[in-house]
């Protein structure tokens, strides 16, 4: 079922994943921060002052389960943050992919009937 | 632009959910009528997409990041429906799995950059590459295109992101303690609209536009079979 057309582009996209830690190192170069509404509670705190209440309230009550891409915590190593995000990157295109590719084939097999 | 749990009221957040689950529930019943077996495995791989390009995230020297979406292109590609259906995918898993945006904000995060990226980015597409686009194709793609292409990255993305500005910026007015002080997301409209709208419009914008420019020009000179087919809407008419 795959043309070769099909399989240029998923090697594009797995070539995308082996690059994305690129999307970590250079903000570290240029000293970027977060992106803008994407503070945490510690910067918000900085920031105003405060940590509004609403904010405390529903700030942490889901733990992801590979927080931020990273495996190994905020304070880790450069170099496993980098294999984290490879790693996160695998598993993003694994997880998307096959849920799209599920829910494609059910209302697939839907119409069908 | 991935709103994390915490900046927006549930005066906020409820009804957002509401739009997308709409959205969620047309898309998916033109999925099943309008979608062929052959274009699944290519909404897949927007999807796997879009969730890569999220990942490079930018930098604005000293100051923040951002990332390109990958909505126009999906828009242009397969048809903004199922757009919605691809880009809303990432967004539920970032939220689930990696803590990227809130698990409150799904409804909002998708309205923003799953809904209103890739319509405006369609719409826009259309209105600027004219009555001509299948006869460009034939041709190999004309320069209207590729500019059409490009606006359509920039002006989706910077809608997407000026649009989670003001859902930022209206907290303050809607959401105050007794004391005055702001329940969730702090800033009000004139600090929220102009950052959100300047860092996108000067770099992030650029990015989603020239991404959607040189996807599109690899697709028609590759595999124009599947380009403008536009399958999701045109069959409606």
């Amino acid at each position: 079922m795959l043309t070769s057309f099909h399989r240029k582009l998923v090697i594009f996209l797995f070539i995308l994943a082996l690059l994305s830690p690129l999307g970590i190192v250079l903000p570290e170069v240029f000293k970027a921060g977060d992106a803008w509404g994407e503070w945490g509670l510690d910067t918000i705190q900085e920031m105003l002052g405060f940590v509004p209440e609403g904010m405390k309230r529903l700030a942490e009550f889901w733990r992801a389960p590979v927080p931020d891409y990273n495996l190994g915590g905020e304070e880790s190593p450069l170099i496993v943050q980098v294999l984290s995000y490879i790693l996160s990157a695998l598993i993003g295109i694994g997880l998307v992919g096959g849920v799209i590719f599920i829910v494609g084939r059910l209302q697939q097999n839907r119409k069908l009937k | 632009m991935h709103i994390p749990d915490g900046y927006l009221s549930p005066q906020t957040y409820v009804p957002l959910y509401g739009v997308s689950a709409f959205f969620w529930a047309i898309s998916l019943r033109k999925l099943r009528k309008e979608l062929s077996e052959k274009e699944i495995p290519y909404l897949a791989m927007a999807g796997a997409f879009s969730f890569l390009i999220q990942m490079f995230n930018i930098p604005i020297p000293g100051g923040t990041t951002g990332h390109a979406v990958g909505g126009a292109i999906t828009a242009i590609l397969l048809g903004p429906w199922a757009a919605v259906i691809a880009i809303s995918t990432v967004l539920i898993i970032q939220a689930l799995v990696f803590g990227d945006g809130g698990i409150t904000a799904i409804g909002a995060n998708c309205f923003n950059m799953a809904v209103v990226i890739p319509f405006v980015s369609y719409w826009i597409f259309r209105a600027v590459a004219g009555k001509n686009i299948q006869e460009a194709k034939v041709q190999g793609g004309s320069k209207r295109v590729y500019i059409a292409a490009f606006v359509s990255g920039y002006v989706g993305l910077t809608a997407g992101a000026i649009l989670t500005a003001v859902e930022f910026g209206i907290q303050p007015l809607i959401a105050s303690g007794p004391d005055g002080r702001p329940l969730y997301a702090p800033y009000p409209f004139k600090i929220a609209i102009p950052a959100m709208a300047i860092e996108h419009m000067l770099l992030f914008s650029i990015v989603e536009g020239l991404i959607t420019a040189a996807i599109l020009r690899y697709f028609i000179k590759h595999e124009p079979s599947i380009v403008f087919k536009f399958k999701l809407v045109e069959n409606n008419r």
